[in-house]
C-alpha cells in the first residue's frame, strides 16, 4: 500500500488528478464529505489530506511513503526527504517587495518581515547583507507600510496583493513551484511502486510541454 | 547467569548481537568516558552530527562536554602503526541536538572503526559488517552504497567547480536530478557532461543492474580507480551480504571528511536510516593522522519501531490480598499464579484506572480470578 499526503486545496485537487492518470485512482476521494483518508485496495494506494506545509513532515517521519510540497516548504524546512520531480504546478516565487519609493541604504541594518525566515537568512547571507529578520506568520504585506520592516521576503503569485498594498517586487530569491517528494526508506522498498508515480507522471509532464 | 529474552528490548537485543558479530571478527572493546573536553569538538564540529554539544564546567575550571560523537575520540587515541590495523567497536550513548525536535536528546549507538593501513580487504570486510549488522537486526533491509570517488570523478569530467560540488552532492543526495540539470545549465556545463551527472544521480538499484551503467559512464571518465575499487569491495562480499546491496549516489557525506566508499543501512518501518558510515581519510589528514579509516555506527534508539509487544496493561497480573492475610499464604498465591503468568504484582489496593490482564485476590489463604481482561 503506497501511503500519499496531499496538500489539502486546489493544488492537491490538481495533484490527485495527476496521479489518477497515473493509474493510482481513488474514486472515494471525490466524495463531498470531511473525510481526510482515502484508500482503495486495488489500487495499492492510501491518500490522506493534510495541510500543505505539514506535507514534508509526514513525508519524512515516513506516515506517508511519497506526497506533494511547495519547493519553498523544502527550502526552509529541509526535510530529509528526496525531491523526486518538479510537478510543474503551483508555480510562483520567493520575492523580496517593499514599499514603491523603497531605497535600500547599505549602512543601515535592512529589517525583513518573513514566514520564511531561513530562506531569507541564506539569501541575505548570499550577499553579505547584515539584516534583522522579523518572523511574522501571516498579513506580511503590511510590514513595511506600519513601518514594522523595511521589504518582505513572501511567496508571490499573480503580485495582486503587493500592488493592493502599494508595494512591488524588487528581487525574485527562487521560483516555487510543487514537488513530488519521497521518504527515504520508503523509496528503499516501495521502489516499483514509487518509480511507476514517477515514471507516469513524467509521461504527463512531458505531453504537457509538447 | 541466564537472561529471559522477552525481558529485553528491541535494541538491547541489537546491543548483545552486534557485540557478538564484532567481536567475531577480532574487534576489540572501545570505551571511552562520558565527558571530553569541549576544545576538542569544536575544533571537529563541523563533522558533529548535531550542531549543539552539552557542556559544563569541571571542579577545575575546566570546560568539558557530554560526548556527542565516538570517532573523533577514537581517532584521537589512534597510533599510525605501518602495516597494522586498529580494530575497535564501541557500544556508547551520545548527546546529541534531536533534527526534529530541537532539543538533546540520548542515543544509544554501536558501531565500529578501523584505522591505519586500510586496503579494499578491510573496506569490504567492513561493508560486509555493515550488511550483517542489519541483517542481525531483521530480515527486510537494505544497505545502500556510493563511492565519492566515482561522484567526484564524474564531476572532473564535467567540469564542476570546486566550490559548486559541496551543492552538486546535496542535490545528489535528494535525488534531485531535475534542479542538478538547472543547476548544470545555469553554470554552462557542457550537455555530455550534464548528461553524466544525470545518469549517475537517477542511477539506482541491485549492483548487477547499476554495475554496467556505471561501466558505460565510465568509457567517458578517465579516472576509473574509485569504480575499480567498488567493484573490488562488492566481489568480496557474501551472497548474502550482496542480496541486500544497493547502489545508490543518493548517499553522500560531508566532502570535508569523507572520501570513497559511503555508505547507509534502512530496516523496513523504520524512516531514516540505521546505520550510518562510510571511509573518512580526509577527517584522519585534518587531525594530523597519516592513517586511513573506515567504520560505522547503528543508532539503536530507532529500533523501538519494530518492537511488535507494546504494552497495553499498567501489569500482568495483579494479585490483591488484604491487611492481616499471612505472609506463607501470599508467597504460596504468587508461586500458583506464576505457573500461569511470568508477571506478578503483589498490592493491597489499586489507583484508578490501573489495567490489567487478569486480577487475583486472596482471601482467608485462597486465591481466586476474578477478571480476565486477555
Amino acid at each position: 500500500m503506497l501511503n500519499v499526503a496531499l496538500p489539502k486545496g486546489r493544488l492537491g485537487e490538481k495533484v490527485y488528478s495527476m496521479f489518477e492518470k497515473a493509474g493510482f485512482e481513488c474514486p472515494s476521494i471525490k466524495e463531498q464529505n470531511r473525510k481526510l483518508i482515502f484508500e482503495n485496495e486495488e489500487a495499492g494506494v492510501r491518500y490522506f489530506w493534510v495541510k500543505p506545509s505539514d506535507v514534508a513532515i509526514y513525508v519524512e517521519r515516513g506516515a506517508a511513503d511519497i506526497g506533494v510540497a511547495g519547493k519553498d516548504i523544502l527550502l526552509e524546512y529541509k526535510p530529509d526527504v528526496y525531491e523526486l520531480l518538479d510537478l510543474d504546478i503551483g508555480k510562483c516565487r520567493m520575492a523580496v517587495a517593499a514599499k514603491k519609493d523603497f531605497h535600500d541604504d547599505p549602512q543601515r541594518k535592512l529589517k525583513v518581515a518573513t514566514k520564511f525566515s531561513n530562506i531569507a537568512g541564506e539569501y541575505y547571507s548570499s550577499i553579505d547583507r547584515d539584516i534583522d529578520i522579523i518572523h511574522l506568520n501571516g498579513s506580511i504585506e503590511i510590514a513595511p507600510i506600519l513601518g514594522l520592516s523595511d521589504v518582505i521576503v513572501d511567496i508571490v503569485e499573480t503580485g495582486k496583493t503587493l500592488k493592493e498594498n502599494d508595494l512591488e517586487v524588487f528581487e525574485t530569491i527562487v521560483p516555487i513551484s510543487a514537488r513530488l517528494i519521497s521518504n527515504k526508506s520508503a523509496f528503499k522498498f516501495k521502489t516499483e511502486s514509487i518509480e511507476k508515480v514517477v515514471r507516469e507522471i513524467q509521461l504527463q509532464l512531458s505531453n504537457k510541454e509538447v | 547467569m541466564i537472561i529471559n529474552d522477552n525481558i529485553l528490548k528491541y535494541g538491547e537485543k541489537a546491543v548483545f548481537s552486534l557485540r557478538e558479530l564484532y567481536s567475531r571478527y577480532g574487534y576489540a572493546p572501545y570505551k571511552m568516558s562520558k565527558f571530553e573536553e569541549y576544545d576538542f569538538y569544536v575544533k571537529n564540529k563541523d563533522f558533529l552530527i548535531s550542531d549543539g554539544v552539552i557542556t559544563f564546567t569541571d571542579t577545575n575550571g575546566r570546560l568539558k562536554a557530554l560526548k556527542p560523537d565516538v570517532t573523533l575520540s577514537i581517532i584521537k587515541n589512534s597510533k599510525d602503526i605501518p602495516g597494522f590495523v586498529q580494530k575497535l567497536y564501541y557500544d556508547e550513548n551520545v548527546y546529541r541536538v534531536s533534527e526534529s525536535s530541537h532539543r538533546f536528546k540520548e542515543v544509544m549507538q554501536v558501531g565500529l572503526e578501523c584505522i591505519g593501513d586500510i586496503d579494499n580487504y578491510c573496506r569490504g570486510e567492513v561493508v560486509s559488517l555493515a550488511a550483517k549488522s542489519l541483517l542481525s537486526i531483521d530480515k527486510d533491509v537494505v544497505l545502500d552504497i556510493s563511492h565519492l570517488g566515482i561522484i567526484n570523478a564524474v564531476f572532473d569530467k564535467a567540469a564542476v567547480p570546486d566550490d559548486k560540488r559541496g551543492y552538486f552532492i546535496s542535490l545528489m543526495g535528494e535525488k534531485n536530478a531535475h534542479q542538478l540539470v538547472d543547476a548544470c545549465k545555469s553554470l554552462s556545463i557542457s550537455a555530455e557532461g550534464t548528461l553524466l551527472i544525470e545518469k549517475l544521480c537517477r542511477t539506482y538499484g541491485k549492483p548487477e543492474k547499476v554495475l554496467p551503467i556505471l561501466h558505460e559512464i565510465f568509457e567517458q571518465v578517465p579516472d576509473r580507480s574509485s569504480l575499480e575499487a567498488l567493484c573490488e569491495i562488492l566481489q568480496s562480499l557474501d551472497d548474502t551480504d550482496r542480496d541486500i546491496i544497493n547502489i545508490d549516489f543518493s548517499v553522500v557525506s560531508d566532502i570535508k571528511y569523507y572520501n570513497g566508499i559511503v555508505f547507509k543501512g534502512f530496516i523496513n518501518g523504520i524512516p531514516g536510516s540505521v546505520l550510518s558510515g562510510g571511509q573518512y581519510d580526509s577527517l584522519m589528514t585534518k587531525m594530523n593522522k597519516k592513517s586511513s579509516a573506515i567504520g560505522f555506527a547503528v543508532y539503536l534508539d530507532l529500533l523501538d519501531r519494530l518492537e511488535n509487544n507494546k504494552i497495553k496493561y499498567d501489569a500482568e497480573t495483579v494479585l490483591l490480598y488484604k491487611s492481616g492475610e499471612n505472609v506463607c499464604d501470599i508467597k504460596r498465591a504468587i508461586s500458583k499464579i506464576s505457573e500461569k503468568s511470568g508477571s506478578v504484582t503483589v498490592q493491597r489496593s489499586l489507583p484508578d484506572g490501573f489495567t490489567y490482564k487478569a486480577l487475583y485476590v486472596l482471601e482467608e489463604g485462597e486465591v481466586k480470578l476474578v477478571e480476565n481482561n486477555a
